[in-house]
């Protein structure tokens, strides 16, 4: 039974190397923040880090991701408090929802490397991601909002900010 | 339906404990310190009266649930219903909870008398209910407060209820409705002649009602625990993929070959549809211990078909004959029948006649079609995110041959639902799949399945006619809508309206908007049923149904009938929005919209550069009694080679009472960028009888990168809906646009470069 490193912890799942990870996290490990969209790689809704990058999970297979870090929307963060996961709530984002575990997904892996995105860069990396209700504009607003907040955190820690 | 099921509400706060109910039942409202449902009634001394049918419940700790029986697929409806009932309830909005109602009928719309979600219907078809529901409520904390404090009831009136907290400022004494609820003081019951009198509050007295407070749903979207359909995990469960047939309805299976899935390691069976909705002819489910098992198995199924009577049909051939049917006599029915326009286009000083066209379409909500079944004991419990939990759980119940009310539906957030999740194909797979192999079943269909089998809005043809007088005044119109009938396919006659010539009934959801408040004399619309379409591309309602196709006709023509008249579009639509007879009021409101769209965009107050146009739309959709007033102004570009860029949408909407400002904005927003993306980029084709579109890479809905900038303004009185009405103004806005910028005419949605430019040559 392969084993698999996700959100920090080691768990063996029952799913042959050929398994898309996506039904390995959502079936045998019961975390269901991670969905299934289109099973293509075109819709993004399954977005899932791998050592830290955006990957579609309906595309990756188990046995490819042995020993590697997984981070889904369930450890990105202790307390559903990551600056995007707040700044999602600030500018009131999803309407289903369905696609947003995805979307924070892509751009946390945008804002861990480019704190400073412009709003080119945003929408070159979300490009990917099909939001059905088109929340577009909030999506964009709200990474924008969590990367200031980033650089804020960054350089005055311990000032209070506005939330 | 399930009137022996005793339904336990899902999340329900301790079911050990007793709960302060409010609902209303077909008697009318009714208070009490009773049982939640599923616990003995008596047992929990409710009074005789005591019906359970709630619409909240405030719990000992305070916490107020609110029951929502309208599918809650990213409009917050769920969030908005607890709105009203705590702006008369004086609750704290921290206190307020949310959870989605079973298909218990005593959950229906009280106006719909079902658990319908659509039409842009719950805010104003609700808000008087869950109003009344909140103040009666507020009432009976009172009056058990004013007891508790010692204080004579006369003296209720002196009391201040504010954010769950009862206090009389005069003797500083206070209780929370904790207390109250703890106490079991609250016993007031309501006969319907009492509730109805209540006495509501005005606007200028709301204190919650028009306050963007934070979406009670939306905290869980944002870190994996809000549960759809689709997340259903139910002990010992096992997973079904269909497979479904090359043409899209018609089709049966003649054989099966299983040897290869059998070789699929969890593999269990390949169960043929056994189809009595007309819903999934031709269908197989591969069921299987997971998911990807049933994958691989559904993938080497090898089956055999009989294609059917419709695996030859094309999109051309459904408007070949589409335009068969419009160019006779005596086709469709009639829905609107005033005056005379074939006699006034004889003395009219010009006439324009154009076709008009829309593509077949496809929902594709981001959460595939799912639903998960299983049976306790006899009754059949079914998990999904539905839209017509009424309907569905009568389908689930035919597909399982049993009576409808042995089912429980338990409702979960949607995915997305946009109309398409009113239907219930995906009931009949998971029931029947249940059947065979004797285990609770989660039955999710591919993208690929999603897609080709979809109940599509409809190809849609259009023939309108127009002519005005000597004085450029508009004094003819008639209209021809040739299409599937989405609403006739689910064969319930109620739904169904008769013709105004009294021939027979037809589906006013293919012809909602062309009764627009325009002011013409001589004005004729004919329904007309594209039979061959309807049988080969069963049709759904997709968001905002009818004014999707009819105002993109309608307000195509208004602006080439300006054109040729010479009048600049936006002062030729003011002129007919005169509110004479009919019209009177809507006409005004629509009006009004429409200059607040020009005012916010500033048309005709700029010098555009070249191959830039404005272009001005204005709607009454959804239907004429339930119509937000809506108008837009798109501003485009339009290169030599045909290709159209949206600079902005400028949307103004009169919504009446704004429950919640910024969610009026997300979805008038959402709607408008539905309208550009189905204007612009959606296009869904059908060959040989199946629809050739299967995954996002072909059927591409709008992007973040295709998304212009889209202000919207939104004013008025009376709650009307705002998840669909903007879908239906872009298009039109947009092609008028082109027309300004370019010359270019189009008259097909999609909107194409290549029809663009072939356009400007001409």
């Amino acid at each position: 039974m392969p084993t698999l490193t996700i959100n920090g912890r080691s768990l063996s799942v029952d799913a042959a190397n050929d398994t898309p990870l996506l039904w390995a996290i959502r079936e045998q490990l019961q975390m269901t923040g991670t969905k299934f969209g289109c099973g293509a790689g075109l819709c993004g809704a399954c977005t899932v880090h791998v050592n830290g990058e955006a990957v579609r999970s309906c595309q990756t297979m188990v046995g490819d991701v042995a020993g590697k870090k997984i981070t889904t929307i369930e450890g990105l963060s202790a307390k559903g408090d990551h600056p995007l996961q707040k700044a999602w709530i600030a500018e009131q984002v999803p309407q289903c929802g369905y696609c947003q575990s995805g979307q924070i997904m892509q751009a946390a892996s945008l804002l861990a490397k480019n704190p400073n995105p412009t709003k080119e860069e945003v929408v070159a990396h979300m490009d990917g991601n099909l939001c059905r209700c088109m929340t577009y504009s909030r999506i964009q607003k709200a990474i924008m909002r969590a990367a200031s907040e980033m650089r804020t955190a960054s350089t005055t820690s311990n000032e209070r900010r506005p939330t | 339906m399930n009137e022996h099921v005793k339904n336990v509400t899902p999340e329900t706060t301790d079911l050990s404990r007793r709960s302060f109910l409010v609902g209303t039942a077909a008697t009318g409202l009714v208070l009490g310190y009773a049982g939640v449902p599923g616990i003995n009634s008596a047992s929990a001394a409710a009074p005789a009266n005591f019906e359970p049918s709630v619409w909240y419940a405030i719990s000992p700790d305070g916490l107020v649930t609110v029951t929502c029986g309208k599918a809650d697929m990213g409009q917050h409806i769920a969030s908005t219903m607890a709105q009203i009932v705590c702006e008369e309830l004086g609750a704290k909005w921290s206190d307020m909870r949310v959870q989605l109602a079973p298909n218990d009928p005593k959950f229906n719309d009280p106006v719909l008398g079902a658990q319908i979600t659509g039409g842009s219907w719950s805010t104003m078809m609700n808000f008087e209910a869950m109003s009344r529901a909140g103040a009666a409520g507020r009432i009976a904390l009172t009056e058990a407060a004013a007891a508790a404090m010692g204080l004579p009831p006369y003296f209720k009136d002196q009391l201040v209820v504010r954010d769950s907290v009862i206090s009389h400022p005069k003797s500083k004494k206070q209780m929370t409705f904790a207390e109250i609820v703890k106490s079991g003081k609250a016993t007031k019951t309501f006969t319907p002649d009492e509730l109805k009198a209540i006495k509501l509050k005005t606007p200028d007295q709301y204190t919650m009602i028009g306050v963007s407070v934070p979406q009670l749903d939306i905290p869980s979207k944002t870190n994996g625990t809000a549960k759809y359909g689709i997340d259903v995990m139910l002990p010992g469960m096992v997973y079904g993929k269909v497979v479904t047939p090359p043409v899209r309805f018609g089709a049966t299976v003649k054989s099966v070959d299983d040897s290869e899935a059998k070789k699929v390691p969890g593999f269990m069976k390949a169960v043929i549809l056994d189809d009595k909705t007309g819903t999934t002819s031709g269908w197989v489910v591969a069921v299987a211990n997971t998911y990807a098992n049933a994958r691989k198995a559904a993938d080497v199924l090898k089956i055999a078909y009989d294609g059917g009577p419709n695996a030859k049909l094309s999109s051309q051939s459904l408007l070949d004959e589409a335009k068969r049917l419009q160019g006779l006599e005596d086709s469709g029915q009639f829905f609107v029948k005033d005056g005379d326009p074939n006699a006034a286009f004889g003395t009219a000083a010009k006439v324009v006649e154009a076709e008009y066209t829309t593509s077949i379409n496809i929902h594709a909500p981001l959460e595939p079609m799912n639903a998960t079944a299983e049976f306790k004991g006899d009754i059949l419990h079914i998990y999904s995110g539905n839209q017509f939990a009424t309907r569905s759980g009568a389908i689930a119940a035919g597909a399982a041959g049993i009576d409808p009310k042995f089912v429980v539906m338990h409702q979960h957030w949607l995915g997305g639902g946009f109309g398409r999740r009113l239907d219930a194909d995906m009931m009949v797979p998971a029931v029947q799949a249940v059947k065979a192999v004797g285990k609770a079943v989660k039955v999710i269909y591919s993208r690929e399945n999603d897609m080709t089998m979809d109940f599509s809005r409809p190809l849609t043809y259009q023939k309108v006619k127009a002519g005005v007088d000597g004085d450029g005044k508009l004094v003819a119109l008639s209209h021809d809508v040739v299409s599937a009938w989405p609403t006739a396919r689910w064969g319930i006659p109620d739904m169904l309206s008769p013709a105004v010539d009294k021939k027979g009934s037809l589906d006013s959801f293919t012809v909602n908007g062309a009764d627009f408040f325009y002011t013409v004399p001589n004005h004729y619309v004919r329904a007309i049923k594209n039979e061959l379409a309807h049988n080969a591309t069963p049709s759904g309602q997709l968001r905002s149904v009818a004014p999707g196709w009819t105002f993109w006709a309608v307000e195509s023509m208004i602006d080439e009938i300006a054109a040729a008249a010479g009048k600049d579009p936006a002062q030729f639509r003011i002129s007919l929005l005169d509110g004479a007879g009919k019209n009177g009021g809507g006409a005004q409101r629509l009006r009004n919209t429409l200059l607040a769209a020009m005012g916010l965009s500033g048309y005709g107050t700029k010098q555009l550069p070249k191959g830039e146009g404005m272009g001005v739309a204005c709607v009454s959709s959804q239907e004429r009694e339930s119509a937000s007033w809506t108008a837009c102004v798109a501003h485009v570009a339009v290169a030599p080679s045909g290709a159209v860029t949206v600079k902005k949408l400028t949307v103004a909407t009169d919504v009446g009472t704004q429950v919640h400002p910024d969610n009026i904005r997300a979805q008038v927003e959402g709607a408008a960028l539905w309208g550009l993306s189905l204007a612009m980029y959606e296009k869904a084709t059908l060959k040989d009888g199946g629809i050739e579109q299967t995954n996002f890479d072909s059927y591409r809905p709008l992007r973040m990168s295709q998304t212009p900038e889209v202000a919207v303004i939104a004013n008025g009185e009376k709650a009307t809906g705002v998840g669909e009405p903007a879908v239906t103004v872009v298009a039109p806005a947009i092609g008028n646009a082109i027309f300004n910028a370019s010359g270019a005419r189009v008259r097909a949605l999609p909107i194409t470069a290549e029809a663009v430019k072939a356009s400007m040559k001409a």
